[in-house]
């Protein structure tokens, strides 16, 4: 074997049909206590599946530990037993990556529900990785600081799910993502070692495994407790709504903003048809008129604010804006927001069932992606509503279909596919925040090379040599790719270059 | 490829097989930092070129042996930075030195390190494979995020061929002010005022002086300023004084270096660390440099009590330890991340650790 080709072992695919339900259930009810471990069928329904539900499968066991010692024994017996381990926060996942395995352990960090410790003066949270996202936010309310990233799931996900997925929030352009946000994140590895990446100063020896472990979706160790920063929060924010009759120039005038020197703490896109769904159901006041609509948010002191949005409405007034206002108080500014917040639950009440997509282009392809979608959605004869981070070019097309209608997700995934290859292929990335999961996984194979896919698994192996956290999760075995029969098309080679795309 | 890149490819192909090791060497600014390491130099300056700069995209892709100065002169051309202000310890200064070194400057406290910027990075590994990870864009959880594994790795997991870095645009308005007080109160004060939403882009305390830095829109310079009172510095000053301290060209950092420059990164609200020498603090008390006499156990104990580490920055003993050792199982993922990289063990062997 030539040394580039050179596998890992988690990287085969790999067969765990040789677990033995009784055993693992025996081995973990030496180490939990009662009411911690299930595994009659209707105890293990609820864990079918996370936010992705086109997925389901059953887990042989549900774990729900309630100490890190726990937890330790925990994967030091499923490590013991070559076991598959699913680590689980509240489930909210979009793309898959808390889906159980069928011969796996399903381990529930949703009792690690406790603020450890907050600190105003230092502005950091310790806290348990089971713990609401805004639930830190709320505790550090009081101190005038907050936990900046927001996902719109923020009531539900956790922040160990935020960990694994490196989320993101509407204003993540200013304040960052999860990444950086995080100061130490405490772990325990397959092998039931408890490490810590990071600390509470601003850096610390060695590799930035900090960095590394975020965003890696539950396969490299098992979160047990995060130092998160705090912000403190700004005295005023303030939205500005503009309308645009054309989606390409709104594309334009998000350019401009950047390029006045502007980075706001926010800047949303939504076009015409998810406007429309919205405000069926929030009644936000958009102007359903509009082929396109930007919210974008200054925050600060006050007088930092004026300055700003002075700064934002004379671009957006040169970019064609048709219409321009801005909030003129709290209420409305939550108003503006409530809208775009509610688009996900929006296109649930508008279509029996969506599948959102979250691939990342450079911004100045949005109106070759938009065109591209247009084409699409009359090719797979389904709608499709965008909704999109527009500061930082993550984009969330909603594929309405109806499950219960033969085909149609079907053609819901192959709409999906092809705007994440043109993701790709238009200089971005098939995921910005939601992870590749078991969602994109064949994506994944558009994206990067087989040396790259090589290193993955090296990468994990260093963290988990047998491949028993979340396997087949993330990262493409090369068997895969080669039955997907598509591998990366990076250097602008289109995967099929005589269909014509725009 | 191109045909220095290729010629690379053949040298590390060639090294892994006959297990030679090679220091990897841009600019050389920042050869002091790290364990010493023996072997031949593989000069990377040669690789230069911005690939592409999208103002508007806030996004700059630059080779690797880039010099440091001549990106930063572009990115100033389109009123924007690099707001991680990483030194450059010396004119020669590459692109690539600065991600391995993982220096970052001033503005650390408030903006992030550089690792926070760094989007994507295209390596050739020990095996000489060519490798990219990360992207283009702002957002990417697509595979694990290599490239801020990269960033501060020493040159130790590969050699950096091209780095997407994010930019940010200049700030409007700029303030230093300065205000005389203890260790203990510009601890105090410091942290204090992060907790607010003032406009902070830097401090740095020594000599009982504490200067603070003020950047953003103007209304909101000039209201902190009010607020905070303080001396205020003369414009030219002020830039001279924070590039000086970035570079680590003045004051404190010029006088007596017959003893060897310790860096403590502690939590922000670390008590005065009591080990007596010479101290300037940075990073709204985050960084601590220290010069003292303490020896190198001591600092580390107490570093370590207060929640951080210390680093033997400049001199002493360069074979030793010069980074905090790590524990025994974040060292062992350490080897094997080491591994998966470089499986030969030659790009710049023991510059970070024994054996890594
Ligand atoms: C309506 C809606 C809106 C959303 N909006 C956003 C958004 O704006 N931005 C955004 O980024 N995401 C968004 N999401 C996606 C989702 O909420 C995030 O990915 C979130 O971070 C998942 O957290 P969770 O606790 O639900 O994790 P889960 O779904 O339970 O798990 C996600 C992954 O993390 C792993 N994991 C969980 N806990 C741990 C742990 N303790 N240790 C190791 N691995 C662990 C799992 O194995 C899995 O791979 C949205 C989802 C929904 C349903």
């Amino acid at each position: 074997m030539k040394v580039d080709e050179e596998t890992t072992l988690g990287e085969r695919d790999a067969d765990f049909s040789a677990v033995d339900k009784a055993r693992v259930v025996e081995a973990l009810a030496r180490v939990l206590p009662a009411g911690a471990l299930m595994y009659e069928a209707e105890d293990l329904h609820p864990y079918e599946c996370d936010g992705l539900a086109a997925y389901r499968a059953l887990p042989l066991v549900v774990a729900l530990p309630t100490t890190e010692a726990q937890v330790v024994a925990v994967l030091k017996a499923c490590s013991a037993l070559g076991v598959p381990v699913v680590a689980r926060g509240a489930g909210t996942g979009l793309s898959g990556g808390a889906l159980p395995h069928t011969q796996g352990v399903l381990l529930s960090l949703a009792r690690f529900n406790r603020i450890l410790d907050l600190d105003p003066h230092a502005r950091t949270a310790v806290v348990q990785p089971g713990v609401r996202n805004l639930a830190i936010s709320e505790a550090a309310a009081a101190h005038g600081l907050y936990y900046a990233p927001d996902p719109s799931s923020q009531i539900a996900c956790s922040i160990g799910g935020n960990v694994a997925e490196n989320a993101g929030g509407v204003h993540c352009l200013k304040y960052g993502l999860t990444v950086h946000n995080l100061m130490r994140v405490r772990a325990v590895t397959i092998d039931g070692d408890v490490v810590e990446f990071g600390n509470h100063a601003l850096d610390a020896p060695g590799y930035d495994l900090l960095a590394l472990m975020t965003g890696s979706e539950g396969m490299l160790a098992v979160v047990t407790e995060v130092t998160v920063r705090l912000t403190p929060k700004p005295q005023l924010a303030q939205c500005v709504l503009a309308a645009f009759d054309d989606v390409i120039r709104a594309g334009d005038a998000v350019a401009a903003i950047i390029a006045a020197g502007i980075i706001p703490a926010g800047l949303e896109m939504m076009d015409q048809a998810a406007t429309a769904a919205v405000e069926q159901f929030v009644h936000a006041g958009y102007p359903l008129d509009a082929k396109a609509i930007l919210l974008c948010e200054s925050d600060g002191t006050p007088e930092e604010v004026a300055e700003e949005i002075a700064r934002v409405r004379a671009v957006l007034e040169q970019s064609g804006a048709t219409e321009i206002r801005v909030s003129r108080d709290e209420a409305e500014r939550m108003r503006f927001w409530a809208g775009r917040k509610a688009a996900f639950p929006a296109a649930g009440r508008i279509s029996p069932d969506y599948y959102c997509m979250d691939g990342t282009i450079p911004r100045k392809r949005l109106g070759e992606m938009l065109t591209a979608i247009q084409d699409m959605e009359t090719r797979y004869a389904l709608r499709c509503i965008n909704v999109f981070h527009a500061g930082d070019g993550n984009l969330h097309p909603l594929i309405l279909f109806d499950a219960n209608q033969e085909g149609e997700l079907h053609r819901a995934e192959a709409f999906g596919a092809e705007i994440l290859e043109l993701s790709v292929t238009l200089g971005g990335t098939i995921t910005g925040e939601h992870g590749v999961g078991i969602e994109k996984i064949n994506q994944m194979c558009s994206q990067f090379t087989r040396p790259e896919l090589h290193q993955f698994f090296r990468v994990k192996a260093a963290f988990d040599a047998a491949g028993l956290l979340n396997p087949g999760k993330a990262i493409p075995t090369l068997n895969r790719c080669a039955e997907y029969g598509r591998m990366h098309v990076k250097d602008g080679h289109l995967p099929y270059p005589d269909l014509p795309r725009f | 490829m191109s045909e220095l890149v290729s010629a690379w490819v053949e040298k590390i192909r060639h090294a892994a097989g006959s297990a030679t090791p090679l220091r990897i060497e841009g600019g050389g600014s920042k050869r002091f930092l790290g364990r010493t390491v023996d072997a031949d130099v593989l000069d990377v300056a040669g690789n230069t070129g911005i690939v592409s700069y999208e103002p508007t995209e806030l996004v700059v892709t630059v080779r690797g042996g880039t010099p440091l100065a001549e990106l930063e002169g572009v990115l100033a051309g389109q009123n924007q930075f690099l707001a991680f202000e990483p030194p450059h310890f010396g004119p020669r200064a590459t692109v690539a030195g600065c991600i391995a070194a993982g220096l970052s400057g001033p503005r650390r406290a408030t903006v992030g390190a550089v690792r926070d910027f760094v989007l994507g990075v295209k390596i050739i590994d020990g095996r000489g494979e060519i490798m990219s990870f990360g992207g283009q864009v702002m957002k990417n959880v697509a595979g694990y995020d290599v490239s801020r594994l990269v960033a501060g790795s020493l040159g130790t997991l590969g050699i950096i061929l091209e780095v997407s870095l994010k930019v940010l645009p200049r700030p409007f308005a700029e303030r230093t002010i300065r205000f005389s007080c203890s260790e203990s109160e510009a601890i105090r004060r410091l942290n204090e005022w992060g907790g607010q939403p003032l406009p902070l882009s830097a401090s740095a305390w020594a000599d009982d002086t504490l200067t603070l830095r003020l950047s953003g829109a103007w209304a909101a310079v000039d209201a902190a300023c009010v607020r905070l009172g303080g001396e205020a510095v003369d414009a030219d000053v002020a830039a001279a004084f924070w590039v000086g301290l970035r570079e680590q060209q003045s004051g404190f950092f010029n006088a007596d270096d017959s003893l060897p420059l310790c860096r403590l990164a502690v939590p922000s609200v670390a008590p005065p660390l009591a080990l007596g020498g010479e101290q300037l603090i940075e990073w709204g008390g985050a960084q601590r440099w220290l010069r003292t006499d303490a020896p190198l156990e001591r600092i580390r104990t107490r570093a370590a009590e207060l929640g951080g580490h210390a680093t033997l920055f400049r001199g002493g003993d360069r074979s030793g330890d010069v980074f905090t050792p790590l524990d025994t199982a974040v060292l062992a993922i350490h080897r094997r991340m080491k591994a998966a990289f470089d499986p030969a063990g030659i790009f710049n062997p023991g510059r970070l650790y024994q054996g890594i």
